[in-house]
């Protein structure tokens, strides 16, 4: 059964980038072996356009939502009591269970009022970025929020015991606790702004294609190999990524263990942990 | 003038003895209540300059709530804390006079060693150099000058506790408030480490608070203990007087074990009060008065160490102070051995008795189910009536 899983994800991808070498124009048709399509790929302006917008979009989008998720998060997670605070949690966390569509189409709906009313935001980059925030801070904040949960609050306590006020708690101590949270966070908030259609599509305005929205358009058009060769080098791309992100954390779980068993038998040095007999 | 000098040094240790001293850090009907759930009722608590004072009691009697209304983590439901005379109500954790030393140590894990210990210091905007210069003294004090680069992951469980104990006095706090401070550490380290922190402790004169449930570590380590059960205070006293003179049948059973005997008082003279016990023919004379009217009912408590056993009927038979049972169990623990001692009416009496020879050379008293006789002085048996 797993095996079966694994076939149905795996060989499409396979079969994606081995399509994208084909001469042949028609993609099921093998035409011998070729680097047309990336040559091509490489000459379209507009790919290139929509590629250059969607990172711009998930990159902004990543940073603000990290900003206020966590925010949102550490609220959360340390000021156990406030007013409206079941209210709050519930609000950050319904975007997490709300159809896109629903989102799309109320922000769609929201931004042509402020439109009408104030004039401001034109549809375009703007309104996709803004749209894109709303939902991936909700993933920030409960990354963010559960990642807090699990680290000793009287760290905390202690900074704050040796002098230290709220705020340089939260920029000496707290921040760099919650560095991998934020990294996992704005990784996270990134893919999927790279990744939405649906939402993109509602509040896009003419000219503004994210990927997504330019790929999903060739391909109603019928397939173009060009597109393969386009996922196939993001495949690569992401490939490499995780592996990296992989290679480095293994690193250092396994360089930390290390440390503290050596901490532990007393192997670090000679001088060891033998105590003062005063 | 002489007289004064003469109380100077006729109260050195005991600072709470003296009435010309004022107290260092004052305590006054604090209470503390989560919901309805009362965590501290109403405590007053005076603890003088350089002492090392021990809060002890079980789980959830409200020793930690209390150290962390001195720390100010918790705000009082009611009552004052006054530090040097200074109001503690409205002064935030980082302003106050007082460092914590916590029971997970709480050592920054992003920081080396050096760095946590200077964390203190760099708040109070202290030039660089002297920072360095204090950071190198605590670690030389604490012993961990090689290890200032190192990460606390990278150290063992007794060398963070140190550290931390470095973090908390680099500041030089007028009151170190200690949360289970050996409680992370196994029993052969935590013996030595506690007379490591009484030579610190002396060595800077720094007032400490510890909070502990380790009544052996209590007693090894303060000056005075006050014993807290449901968020009061059983008794408050020295190491002796919690141990010989208890006051309550909790701090009698909390503190070491002691056989309890339910019973009346039958007679109370001058200097000394008998009581007969409940159900048996036992009865007590004990060599000190107490305020209680005869007929009451009132326990008596008697340390397992202070009874002793012979196999033989003492010469001279008397009414009081001593009975015989059989043998029930006997514990080895190797220094000293425990015995069980059943009496006529079924009650058990726990005995130690110290293992002065080897087995094979007689030192065991008895054995099971042996008749044995016990006595004891006058002076031994307390009398309580809480």
């Amino acid at each position: 059964m797993l095996c079966l899983g694994f076939a149905f994800l795996y060989i499409p991808i396979f079969l994606l980038i081995f399509y994208s070498f084909n001469y042949s124009k028609v993609v099921p048709v093998w035409g011998g072996f070729s680097l047309r399509w990336y040559v091509e790929l490489f000459q379209s302006e507009e790919i290139w356009k929509s590629v250059v917008l969607s990172l711009e979009i998930a990159i902004m989008n990543a940073t603000f939502a990290t900003l206020l998720g966590a925010l949102a998060g550490i609220t959360m997670a340390r000021i156990k009591q406030f007013r409206g605070r079941t209210l709050f949690s519930g609000m950050i966390s319904a975007p997490l269970v709300m159809p896109e569509v629903i989102t799309g189409l109320s922000l769609l709906l929201l931004f042509i009022t402020m439109a009408e009313v104030i004039g401001w935001p034109t549809r375009g980059i703007t309104t996709i970025t803004i749209a894109h925030i709303t939902f991936s801070l909700a993933y920030v904040a409960v990354i963010v929020q559960s990642r807090l949960v699990g680290v000793d609050e009287s760290l905390e306590e202690a900074a704050q015991d040796l002098g230290a006020k709220p705020f340089r708690v939260l920029i000496d101590i707290t921040i760099p606790l919650l560095a991998p949270a934020l990294v996992a966070g704005w990784l996270l908030a990134f893919t999927l702004s790279l990744d939405d259609l649906v939402i993109a599509s509602f509040v896009s305005g003419p000219g503004a294609n994210t990927l997504p929205m330019l790929i999903y358009s060739r391909v109603k058009l019928g397939l173009k190999p060009d597109v393969n060769a386009l996922a196939t080098i993001i495949i690569l791309i992401v490939s490499i990524g995780v592996c990296i992100a992989g290679w480095i954390l293994s690193r250092q779980e396994r360089q930390r263990v290390l440390d503290m068993q050596m901490a532990e038998s007393g192997k670090f040095d000679q001088n060891e942990d033998e105590p003062v007999r005063a | 003038m002489n007289t004064q000098t003469d109380n100077n040094n006729l109260f050195a240790d005991q600072p709470w003895l003296d009435p010309e001293r004022s107290p260092f850090v004052k305590i006054q009907s604090l209470t503390k209540t989560f919901g309805s759930f009362t965590a501290v009722s109403s405590v007053d608590l005076d603890i003088y300059e350089g002492e090392l004072f021990s809060l002890l009691g079980g789980s959830g009697c409200g020793k930690s709530t209390l150290l962390r209304m001195l720390a100010g983590f918790e705000t009082p439901t009611s009552g004052n804390i006054f530090i040097d005379d200074t109001d503690m109500s409205n002064v935030p954790p980082y302003q106050r006079p007082v460092n914590m030393m916590f029971q997970s140590y709480a050592l920054f894990p992003h920081m080396s060693v050096e760095q946590n210990i200077a964390y203190g210091l760099k708040q109070d905007g202290i030039a660089k150099n002297d920072i360095a210069e204090r950071v190198e003294n605590m670690l030389t004090i604490v012993q961990l000058t090689q290890f200032a680069k190192r990460k606390p992951h990278q150290l063992s469980g007794g060398q963070r506790q140190r550290v931390a104990l470095a973090r908390a006095l680099v500041k030089k706090p007028k009151v170190l408030l200690l949360d289970e401070p050996l409680g992370a550490l196994d029993k052969r380290l935590r013996e030595q480490t506690q007379f490591e922190l009484m030579n610190i402790q002396e060595q800077l004169g720094i007032t400490f608070i510890v909070v502990t449930h380790d009544q052996e570590e209590a007693m090894t380590l303060s000056t005075r203990i006050a014993v807290m059960d449901q968020g009061r205070f059983s008794q408050i006293g020295t190491p002796t007087d919690i141990y010989e003179y208890p006051e309550t049948r909790f701090v009698a059973n909390f503190i070491g074990s002691a056989n309890m005997f339910e019973g009346r008082v039958v007679e109370n003279g001058a200097d000394y009060v008998t009581v007969k016990t409940v159900g048996s023919d036992l009865s007590f004379y004990i060599d000190h008065s107490a305020a209680v009217r005869e007929n009451t009912a009132v326990w008596v408590a008697l340390r397992p160490e202070k009874i002793l056993v012979s196999a033989t009927p003492p010469e001279e038979q008397s009414q009081y102070n001593s009975v015989e049972g059989v043998v029930d169990d006997i514990g080895y623990l190797g220094n000293f051995s425990i015995y069980k001692i059943r009496l006529a009416n079924d009650k058990i009496i726990e005995i130690t008795h110290p293992n002065q020879s080897r087995p094979k050379h007689g030192s065991h008293l008895a054995q099971w189910e042996e008749k044995v006789y016990l006595r004891w002085a006058d002076h031994s048996p307390v009398l309580l009536t809480k």
